[in-house]
C-alpha cells in the first residue's frame, strides 16, 4: 500500500516554551467562559434561561450584606483549606487529607470547648486554636513519615485517614460526647467562651474573626514561599528532588516539616469552623472542602493570591447555587456539576497552555 | 435461630454486601494497571447508580439497565481518559473532579425525579427488580449451606466473580494483558517496542469506568431495592480504592478482601451486643484502618510484585523521556 500523509499523521504534539502569564490567564479565562457556556445549554436543556439563571446565582450570592456574609463564610474555610493543602502540592506531596486534617483540628479545638471552657475566652479561643494546629499537623505528620521513611504512598494514605477520623467525630457524637439532653444524638453547643469574636467588614457586617486569619495567612504564605529559605527548599524538593539533594538540603525533615505546616493550616480551619459558624462539632464539619481545596489550589496554580481569588469565585458559585435551588427549584447539586465543568475544562486548557500541535511537513514512515 | 444458622446469615450479607465493592474494585484495578490512577471510582458509580436506575424506571427493562449503567460509568471514564492521557492533566486533580461531577449528576437527576413525580412512584417495577435480585434456582438454592451460599445470588453477583476470574486470566496469561502491566509499569519501555500506549489506556480505563458503573447500578437496584435515594452510594467507591490496595492489585485477591470489607461492614449486625459492645462507627471505621496498615505494610516490605503499578499518577509524554 502507498504511504500517503493523512492530516491525521502529520499531525502532532509538541512542547512549548513558557507562555506570557497574560496568555496563560486568557487561555484560563477561556476555559472557564467555555464552560459557563456548557453549563448555559445545560440550563437551556432544562427550559431555563442561562442568563436569568446566572443573574440569581450572582444576586444570591453578592446582592445583599446578608447575602456577601455567607458567601465570605463559606470563602473562609476553603481558602484556608488550600492554602494548607497548595503548601504540600508544592513540595509534589499529594495531600488529599486535608479533609480528614480539618476533623482532626475540630476535636482537638472542641476538646477544650467542651471540657475546659472555665477559662477565660480569650486565652480558651488560643488554646483551641494551638491544640487544632498541633491535631491537624500531627495527623497529616503520619504519611509524611511513611513516606520519608518507606516511601509509603501518600495520595492514598492521606486519602484513607480521611475517613478514620470522620468517622470517629460519629464515635464521639454517638458515644462520650453525646449531648444527653438532646433527643436524637448530637453534640452540645459551646458555651460563650468558646465561641469566636465577631469583627466587621467594611460594607459587609460583623463575620467571625476568620476573615481577618484568612486574610494574614495568605499574606504569610506569599512571603513563606518567596522570600524565606524553607519555602525556597519546599519548592526545590518540589521541582526535583535530586537536585535537593545534590544541593545538601535535608529532604526527609523538609517534607516531614512542611507536611506539618500544611495539615496545621487545615487543622486550624478545623476550630475557626468550630467556634466560628457552626458553634458545635458536627460530622459535617469539613463537608468535602478537603476535596474541594485539591481542585481550588490546582486551579489557582498553587499561588496564594490566586488561592484568595479562586475561592472567593467557588464561595459564589455555592452559595449562588443554593439561591438557584430556592428561585428556580433546581437541586442544589447543580453546584457540584457547574464546578465539576468548570474543572474538566480548566483542566483540559491546561494542555494548551503547555503544548502545542504542529503539523509536520512529511508523514512519519 | 441457632449460632449456626446466624453464621450463614451472616455470611450471606457479607456476600452482598462486597458485591459493589468488588464492582469498583475491579474496574480500578483495570485502571491502575493502565498506569492511570483513578480517584473517581465514587463518581463513576454514582454515574452508573443513577442511569442503571433511570433505564430501569422508564425502559423497565433489566439488561437495559445494566448496558447503561455500564455506558454510564464509561462515559465517565472517558471524560477522564481524554482529560488525562490525551490532555495529560494531573491525574489526581481530574479523578476527583469526576468523583464531585458523577455525584452532582447523580444527586441532581434524582432529585429532579422526586420532583416530577407524585411522591412514592419512583421506583423500578418489579418484574425489573426481580431479574436482580437473588435468584432461587430451585433444587439448589434448597441444598443446605451451599444453596444459601452458593446458589442464591442476584445475576449480578456471579457475573463479578467471572469478571474477577477472567481478568485474572488476561492479565497474567495473556499477551495483551502482558503488554497492559508493562504500559502501567513504564510505558516509555512498552512504547519503544511498539505498543500504543495511548490506545491501551484508553480501552482499559474505558472498560475499568464500564465495571465500576455496573457496581453502581447494583447499589441502586440491589442494595437499595429499586428505590432511589439521595447520596446512594455513600463512600463506598472510596473504599473500592482502599480495597485495590488491600488486594495488592490481583483481582482474585479482590475477591477475598471484598468478602473481607463485605463482612466487616454488616459484622455489627450480627454480634450480640453482650459479647462484644464496639461503637458503629468504630466498626465503620474498620475498612481504612486495615487498609492504613496493608498501605505501610507492604511499603516496608517492598515487594515489588505487591506495589502499585510504577507508572501510576505520571502522565506518558513520548518527547519528555
Amino acid at each position: 500500500m502507498p504511504e500517503r500523509a493523512t492530516l491525521i499523521d502529520r499531525l502532532h504534539v509538541v512542547q512549548r516554551g513558557e507562555l506570557t502569564p497574560a496568555r496563560t490567564w486568557a487561555y484560563r479565562l477561556l476555559a472557564v467562559l467555555g464552560a459557563l457556556v456548557t453549563g448555559g445549554l445545560l440550563l437551556l436543556f432544562l427550559g431555563l434561561n442561562p442568563f436569568s439563571v446566572y443573574a440569581t446565582m450572582l444576586r444570591g450570592a453578592l446582592g445583599s450584606a446578608g447575602m456577601q456574609k455567607e458567601t465570605i463564610k463559606l470563602m473562609i474555610p476553603l481558602c484556608l483549606a488550600t492554602l494548607g493543602v497548595a503548601l504540600a502540592f508544592k513540595m509534589r506531596f499529594w495531600n488529599i487529607g486535608g479533609e480528614g486534617q480539618i476533623c482532626a483540628g475540630a476535636i482537638a479545638a472542641s476538646y477544650f470547648a467542651y471540657f475546659h471552657n472555665g477559662l477565660p475566652s480569650w486565652l480558651l479561643l488560643i488554646v483551641m486554636a494551638v491544640a487544632a494546629i498541633l491535631a491537624g499537623g500531627l495527623w497529616g505528620l503520619i504519611p509524611a513519615y511513611f513516606k520519608t521513611r518507606f516511601g509509603t504512598n501518600e495520595t492514598l494514605f492521606t486519602l484513607m485517614l480521611n475517613y478514620i477520623v470522620m468517622y470517629f467525630i460519629t464515635y464521639l457524637r454517638e458515644g462520650p460526647w453525646r449531648n444527653p439532653e438532646g433527643g436524637f444524638a448530637a453534640m452540645p453547643r459551646f458555651t460563650k467562651q468558646a465561641r469566636l469574636p465577631e469583627v466587621p467588614i467594611p460594607g459587609v457586617g460583623n463575620v467571625h474573626i476568620g476573615w481577618i486569619v484568612m486574610l494574614v495567612m495568605v499574606v504569610a504564605l506569599f512571603i513563606y514561599l518567596r522570600h524565606t529559605k524553607q519555602g525556597y527548599e519546599l519548592t526545590v524538593v518540589g521541582e526535583n528532588e535530586m537536585t535537593a539533594r545534590y544541593a545538601g538540603m535535608p529532604v526527609k525533615k523538609i517534607v516531614m516539616r512542611t507536611m506539618f505546616i500544611s495539615a496545621g493550616i487545615c487543622g486550624l480551619v478545623g476550630m475557626l469552623q468550630v467556634s466560628g459558624p457552626d458553634r458545635q462539632l458536627t460530622d459535617a464539619v469539613a463537608n468535602g472542602r478537603g476535596f474541594t481545596a485539591v481542585s481550588v489550589a490546582w486551579l489557582a496554580r498553587l499561588s496564594p493570591g490566586g488561592i484568595l481569588i479562586v475561592s472567593f469565585l467557588f464561595s459564589v458559585l455555592q452559595k449562588g447555587c443554593s439561591m438557584m435551588q430556592t428561585e428556580y427549584r433546581i437541586p442544589a447539586s447543580m453546584s457540584d456539576i457547574l464546578q465539576g465543568v468548570i474543572l474538566f475544562f480548566v483542566l483540559g486548557s491546561e494542555f494548551f497552555i503547555r503544548y502545542r500541535i504542529a503539523l509536520r511537513k512529511e508523514a512519519r514512515a | 435461630m441457632s449460632f449456626f444458622d446466624q453464621l450463614i446469615a451472616f455470611l450471606y450479607a457479607a456476600i452482598l454486601a462486597s458485591v459493589p465493592l468488588l464492582y469498583g474494585t475491579l474496574g480500578e484495578i483495570l485502571i491502575e494497571k493502565s498506569g492511570n490512577l483513578n480517584l473517581g471510582v465514587e463518581g463513576m458509580m454514582y454515574l452508573g447508580a443513577i442511569t442503571g436506575f433511570l433505564a430501569a424506571f422508564l425502559m423497565e427493562s433489566a439488561l437495559m439497565a445494566l448496558l447503561f449503567a455500564f455506558l454510564a460509568g464509561m462515559a465517565g471514564a472517558a471524560l477522564y481518559a481524554f482529560i488525562t492521557v490525551t490532555l495529560k492533566a494531573n491525574q489526581n486533580v481530574t479523578g476527583l473532579t469526576l468523583t464531585i461531577f458523577g455525584t452532582g449528576v447523580a444527586n441532581f437527576i434524582g432529585e429532579t425525579l422526586k420532583e416530577n413525580y407524585p411522591a412514592g412512584t419512583v421506583v423500578v417495577a418489579d418484574h425489573v427488580k426481580r431479574a436482580l435480585l437473588p435468584l432461587n434456582m430451585g433444587a439448589l438454592s434448597d441444598i443446605p449451606v451451599a444453596g444459601r451460599l452458593l446458589f442464591s445470588h442476584s445475576i449480578l453477583t456471579y457475573l463479578v466473580v467471572l469478571i474477577a476470574i477472567g481478568m485474572s486470566l488476561y492479565l497474567n496469561r495473556t499477551r495483551h494483558g502482558l503488554n497492559l502491566r508493562s504500559v502501567g509499569e513504564n510505558p516509555a519501555a512498552a512504547d519503544a517496542v511498539g505498543i500504543n500506549v495511548s490506545r491501551y489506556k484508553y480501552i482499559h480505563i474505558l472498560l475499568g469506568g464500564g465495571i465500576c458503573g455496573l457496581g453502581g447500578a447494583y447499589i441502586s437496584l440491589v442494595t437499595a431495592v429499586g428505590n432511589w435515594q439521595p447520596n446512594i452510594v455513600g463512600g463506598q467507591g472510596w473504599i473500592a480504592l482502599a480495597l485495590v490496595i488491600f488486594s495488592s492489585w490481583s483481582p482474585l485477591r479482590a475477591v477475598l478482601g471484598a468478602l473481607i470489607f463485605g463482612a466487616l461492614s454488616v459484622l455489627r449486625l450480627y454480634i450480640p451486643k453482650e459479647v462484644i459492645d464496639i461503637p458503629g462507627a468504630i466498626f465503620s471505621m474498620l475498612p481504612f484502618v486495615v487498609t492504613c496498615l496493608v498501605l505501610v505494610i507492604s511499603s516496608i516490605r517492598m515487594r515489588r510484585e505487591n506495589q502499585q503499578p510504577a507508572g501510576c499518577g505520571i502522565n506518558y509524554f513520548r518527547e519528555e523521556r
